[in-house]
């Protein structure tokens, strides 16, 4: 490529290769480029130019929010029919991986919001309630948050201790939250709870809370290591509303079909382009570097190599789940859920998992090797070649939904999968 | 048959309701089972009924109900007999 260093921090793309090619193709390449992902570039400027200062204050990205909003990017996967851009996962993705580029948190406050999107879209398009609440997202620039994590009950979002108290044609839900990202700066927060006061913890539904009918007391801060800017905190939340406010699909089905898959390719898009941010950084440090010495390689090159390697690894591993999601997602519309193999649908399900565990690992592979070849320079804060930030946002992703977790739930799930034996039903 | 499969719900599919009180044609989805221990159950039926449960029968109407997961044992069973 021979595009100048900056573009290249924010233009890793799929346009056509620019080499060689003469300045009328090159205008043509520019014109073909989509307008949202010139739009991601624009405030992935804005979400860079006060990364540090959002790092350092904890608090939260608005100025890129305001950016995002005015780009009408919080409404991108919500389908044309609702006014929404209508982008796919990959495309979604791809923001992700632009905005991580220059701010992690903003990447992931945004990715989280458009999983919440996901969800209302894959199971809510049929209630006139969730289709009214989408055209509102895209005419007002929502964000959405959501609590699925409750005190007594820890991580596991698969069971609920608050239960939604249904009166007439209205539903009162108070659930103690040690954690809502962003809660205080969302417009609805999504919000798990059990379906009755009688039922089962596992038998959960999702509600679409409005900020207009919830109450939100903050009960606990959010200093922590990296993803400062997610501003994390733990809440106690009063929502009240109309029970149709309440998704129809089970909860446990939502997850499966729509929030794990959605948030597992989205987390990974996020955590590339921290890793990818990164490399840039280490390729320019090397570069300054060989200048320096003209007619040397450096000896930080074969980590650069190897760096790069693995950057192209999880971006390749990033793309092949973006596909197997857009496939599942397919099968899903075509119905005849109950006579699927089953061990496509687990398979999908372990497939989703290793994503999550070996990006998030390897994302932090990755920025070590680059901390390694910047050295004191990618140390010390402030300097073009710094990874401090990288590195403390980056150690989020082997926690968010602990890896161990995970993998303990993966190696059951390979317990149904067979080697293929020929000549066997 | 069936008191056995009720059994290894109970020790196997951690629902959300005792399998004593399910009817043999209860929707175990409904009653809580997961994904995840629809794998648990799959090997306990292997072991218990000594039947190797093959891919075309491998859905998640399999497991949706005692009398579907009883009627898949009873035709694999018949097979090997034959």
């Amino acid at each position: 490529m021979n595009a100048p260093l900056l573009d290249t921090a924010v233009s890793r793309d799929e346009a056509p290769a620019h080499d060689g090619a003469d300045a009328a193709v090159q205008l043509t390449a520019l014109e073909a480029e989509p307008c949202w992902r010139a739009a991601a570039h624009r405030c992935t400027a804005v979400a860079a130019q006060f990364a540090d200062a959002v790092d350092r204050d904890a608090r939260f990205p608005s100025e890129a929010f305001d950016a995002l909003k005015r780009e009408r990017l919080l409404s991108a996967m919500v389908p044309v029919a609702f006014g929404g851009a209508g982008l796919s996962l990959a495309e979604v993705g791809a923001i992700c991986e632009t905005l991580a580029q220059g701010c992690a948190s903003t990447a992931m406050v945004y990715a989280m919001h458009q999983i919440q999107v996901a969800c209302i879209e894959a199971h809510g398009s049929a209630s006139a309630w969730h289709r009214h609440l989408l055209a509102q997202l895209v005419e007002h620039q929502w964000l959405l948050a959501s609590a699925t994590s409750e005190e007594t009950i820890g991580g596991n979002m698969r069971t609920s201790a608050c239960s939604v108290e249904l009166d007439g044609a209205r539903f009162r839900i108070e659930k103690l939250a040690p954690t809502i990202s962003y809660g205080a700066h969302a417009d609805g927060i999504l919000v798990t709870a059990r379906r009755t006061a009688e039922s089962a913890a596992a038998d959960q539904v999702l509600i679409v809370a409005l900020r207009e009918d919830t109450q939100l007391e903050k009960r606990g801060g959010w200093d922590a290591m990296g993803m400062r800017g997610t501003c994390s905190e733990g809440f106690r939340l009063v929502a009240t509303g109309l029970a149709e406010q309440i998704l129809a699909t089970p909860f446990a089905e939502i997850a499966d079909q729509t929030m794990l898959p959605v948030s597992h390719t989205l987390w990974a898009s996020v955590w590339t382009g921290i890793a990818c941010d990164a490399v840039n950084r280490a390729k320019a440090f090397f570069r300054a570097q060989a200048r320096a010495k003209p007619g040397s390689v450096p000896p930080a090159g074969l980590r650069l190599a190897e760096a790069v390697g693995l950057l192209q690894m999880m971006q390749a591993r990033l793309s092949v789940a973006l596909e197997a999601a857009r496939i599942a997602h397919q099968a899903r519309h075509g119905g005849a859920q109950a006579d699927a193999p089953l061990a496509v649908q687990l398979g999908f399900a372990s497939d989703m998992n290793t994503l999550k565990t070996s990006i998030s690992n390897t994302a932090l592979q990755v920025v070590q090797e680059v901390l390694m070849i910047c050295g004191m320079a990618g140390y010390k804060n402030g300097t073009p070649y710094s990874v401090g930030r990288h590195l403390r946002d980056l150690h989020s992703a082997p926690l968010m939904i602990n890896n161990d977790r995970i993998a303990q739930n993966t190696a059951s799930l390979l317990l149904a999968q067979r080697p293929a034996t020929p000549g066997k039903a | 048959m069936k008191n056995e499969l009720r059994r290894i719900l109970s020790e196997s599919a951690r629902l959300d309701v005792a399998p004593d009180s399910l009817a043999d044609d209860a929707d175990l989805y409904a009653a809580g089972l997961s994904s995840l221990a629809t794998v648990h159950l799959m090997l306990a039926i292997e072991d218990e009924f000594n039947i190797e449960i093959p891919d075309r029968l491998l859905t998640r109407r399999l497991f949706s109900s005692i009398d579907s997961m009883a009627a898949a044992i009873v035709e694999l069973q018949q097979a090997r007999a034959a």
